[in-house]
């Protein structure tokens, strides 16, 4: 690895954090600068995510570093005269094919929601401000190999999200902005806790050395500490803390108003990264340090992981049942980002389950890798079509799509490609992070979660069928005319425009369509993607490879 | 068991803070004492990290330039960990109270089963 390439991974995260004040300066300049600065930074991000080579270095064990410059590690006697055994001083940042994931998603999904937000608003320089730090801080939860660093930059993404879910015009968000906070909080700060029983249990907070430790590794430890009661409580606290920011059934609660409730670019934003960068952390904790092998050696470790399994069927069950019965469309994929994520944490659970073997490891490290991404672009798609729909036409509920496709119908067509791709059908992206998912349990023999993903699929099928129904078959029973919806069924209209406010009610003041190339050309690239996606599964499973071996063989770090 | 209780009360306190922050979060209908709960909740954190970094008979972590090997130092990491989780949890408090007068700017009320009952009436 080339100084070049450790420096990139230390810019990924500090050019937008620094990127962040521009807007804000040169706003005092010049007015609606925002858009241009966040275009110019996220592009040079692009470029720099472009060149991370994510294979990790690990011969001289001097990794880039946060803070402290450099990141150090070696072998040096202390004063006290025990050595350091290599362990990390500073904070280790980690480029390697599964951060590279994360990276090169954060990256392309935030240039591509700019050509949304250009129109779409919100238009103010602080709004781009904390785009761009949100941008930063997701970055940071990619790359760091520090678990404290980790709740550093969740709390940041975190913050700019609540921010930003409050940065619409409507009181709602304000109320749903408020609620994310507190149950984000809370579950951030049971991260905390976990992580502060870890450092008293092992005195390290880097993920490596973290591994190393608890799995009895070191000279001044007889045996691992994995049946450690400190230890099981600490992956107990770190699950439910990750989960509660992934929006698992029951800690969801917060999630489908933050994603109703925010300003429509938003929504499309933190639907695509802010969940996935949570269940990212919760995979690279479980994976890399507990990893199987503490799974295995216990009965209350394997319950612990029981458990969250539970909780994750539970979560695809509830996610599509709850799904189904929204009336308005940014509700129902909300929900239905809540039973995706419950199939991932499926994936992630079953990976390192002592049933597993090494194919069920690899399916399932395949499945969460791919699903993560997939789930990603078709869910954020499927909300920039919702957006870019409720621009043209002012509809928000499913029964306000009557007849759409006739009017709209790239965007309808752009709907009904990423609604199936995200019920799951061949031979979209949606389909194989399933497949993989569903494979790995099949191969580890849990029947019970299989029949849990095969029953999710019936169900997503249920909202989806409802949506495409309305748009492609239902008469034209609401007025074509989009003024006319509004006269029609003044109670249902009126209500959504209020509850939605910002760029909707604006639209409808002003009778001018906020319809623009951009929402269309992201719809159209995200339903486009999710099918190219999906053909190249080999390539995108032989990415992953080294992390599937890795997570196989127990080890604490991905190796080239 | 007063020994114990002794020696390690300030891990009592810790868990009571964590779980009293906790219970008035969930509890509590008032957005303010909400945020307060969540205070009292990340106190008892911070509380338990500080608790680690004690070292008896320990001196602050500067080490002299006659420093003697098994010199006895708190440990500086907790403290730092401790001062940043309070930075983190200051502008969490922050941008909490600003929600909350916008919420109370446009309902009047921080009641959250008002709240629910002026928007179900929207």
């Amino acid at each position: 690895m080339s100084e070049t390439v450790e420096a990139a991974l230390a810019l990924l995260i500090v050019v937008p954090f620094l990127g962040a004040t521009l807007p804000l300066v040169l706003g005092l300049v010049r007015d609606s600068v925002g858009w241009a600065v966040a275009a110019a930074v996220l592009v040079v991000e692009a470029g720099l995510a472009a060149r991370g080579g994510y294979t990790p270095p690990r011969g001289g064990r001097v990794g880039p570093g946060l803070g402290g410059g450099a990141c150090w590690r070696g072998d040096a006697a202390l004063s006290s005269g025990e050595s350091t055994e290599g362990f990390a001083v500073g904070i280790e940042l980690v480029g390697d094919p599964f951060s590279g994931v994360l990276v090169l998603l954060v990256a392309g999904v935030s240039l591509g929601v700019l050509a949304f937000a250009r129109q779409s608003g919100p238009r103010s320089n602080a709004f781009y401000s904390g785009y761009l730090l949100l941008t930063g801080a997701l970055m940071g939860v990619a790359l760091t190999g520090d678990l404290f660093n980790l709740f550093v930059f969740l709390e940041i993404s975190g913050l700019t999200t609540y921010a930003l879910v409050a940065s619409g015009r409507s009181p709602t968000a304000a109320v749903a902005a408020l609620k994310y906070l507190v149950v984000g909080t809370t579950g951030a700060s049971m991260y905390l806790v976990g992580i502060g029983y870890i450092f008293v249990e092992t005195g390290s907070l880097n993920m490596v050395d973290v591994s190393r430790i608890l799995a009895g590794e070191t000279a001044f430890l007889d045996e691992g500490l994995y049946t450690d009661p400190l230890v099981v409580a600490a992956f107990g606290f770190v699950a439910v803390g990750l989960v509660t920011k992934a929006a698992i059934f029951p800690l969801h609660t917060w999630q489908p108003d933050a994603y109703a409730e925010a300003p429509d670019t938003v929504t499309v934003y933190i639907s695509a990264l802010a969940s996935t960068a949570a269940a990212y952390a919760l995979a690279r904790v479980t994976w890399f340090v507990f990893t199987p092998a503490f799974f295995d050696a216990g009965a209350a470790n394997r319950r612990v992981l029981e458990f969250l399994l539970v909780l994750a069927a539970a979560s695809v069950v509830a996610g599509s049942a709850l799904a189904a019965v929204q009336p308005r469309i940014k509700r129902m994929f909300a929900y239905s980002s809540v039973a995706q994520f419950g199939l991932i944490v499926i994936g992630i659970g079953v990976a390192v389950h002592p049933a597993a073997g090494e194919q069920a490891t690899t399916f399932a490290v395949y499945g969460v890798g791919i699903h993560l991404v997939g789930h990603a672009v078709i869910k954020s798609g499927l909300f920039a079509t919702a957006g870019a729909l409720a621009a043209a036409t002012g509809a928000r509920r499913v029964s306000e799509y009557a007849g759409l496709a006739r009017r709209r119908p790239v965007l309808a067509g752009g709907m009904a490609v990423l609604g199936f791709a995200l019920v799951g059908v061949p031979p979209t992206v949606g389909f194989i992070g399933k497949w993989y998912v569903a494979l790995g349990a099949v191969e580890a023999g849990h029947w019970p979660l299989v029949t849990v993903i095969f029953v999710s699929t019936v169900l997503s099928l249920l909202y989806i069928a409802q949506i495409i129904e309305r748009l492609y078959f239902a008469g034209v029973d609401v007025s074509p005319d989009p003024a006319g919806t509004g006269t029609g069924s003044p109670g249902e209209t009126g209500e959504a425009v209020a509850a939605d406010g910002g760029a909707g009610a604006t639209a409808v003041a002003t009778g001018e369509a906020s319809l623009s190339v951009g929402m269309i050309a992201l719809a159209v690239v995200a339903a486009v993607l999710a099918v190219v996606l999906g053909f190249t599964g080999s390539e995108l499973s032989a990415w992953l490879d080294p992390v599937a071996a890795a997570v196989a063989d127990a080890a604490p770090e991905v190796t080239a | 068991m007063i020994g114990a209780l002794a020696d390690s009360y300030t891990y009592v306190l810790f868990a009571i803070l964590m779980v009293v922050g906790l219970y008035m979060v969930a509890a509590s209908a008032n957005l303010v004492k909400k945020v307060v709960g969540l205070n009292m909740f990340q106190t008892g954190i911070f509380l338990f990290f500080v608790t680690t970094a004690y070292v008896d008979n320990g001196s602050s972590p500067v080490i002299p330039a006659e420093a003697a090997a098994g010199d006895r130092y708190a440990s500086p990491l907790p403290q730092v960990i401790v001062l940043t989780a309070i930075v983190v949890g200051v502008a969490l408090t922050a941008v909490s109270l600003a929600l909350i007068v916008r919420i109370y700017d446009e309902y009047g009320t921080l009641d959250e089963a008002t709240l629910r009952e002026v928007r179900t009436d929207e």
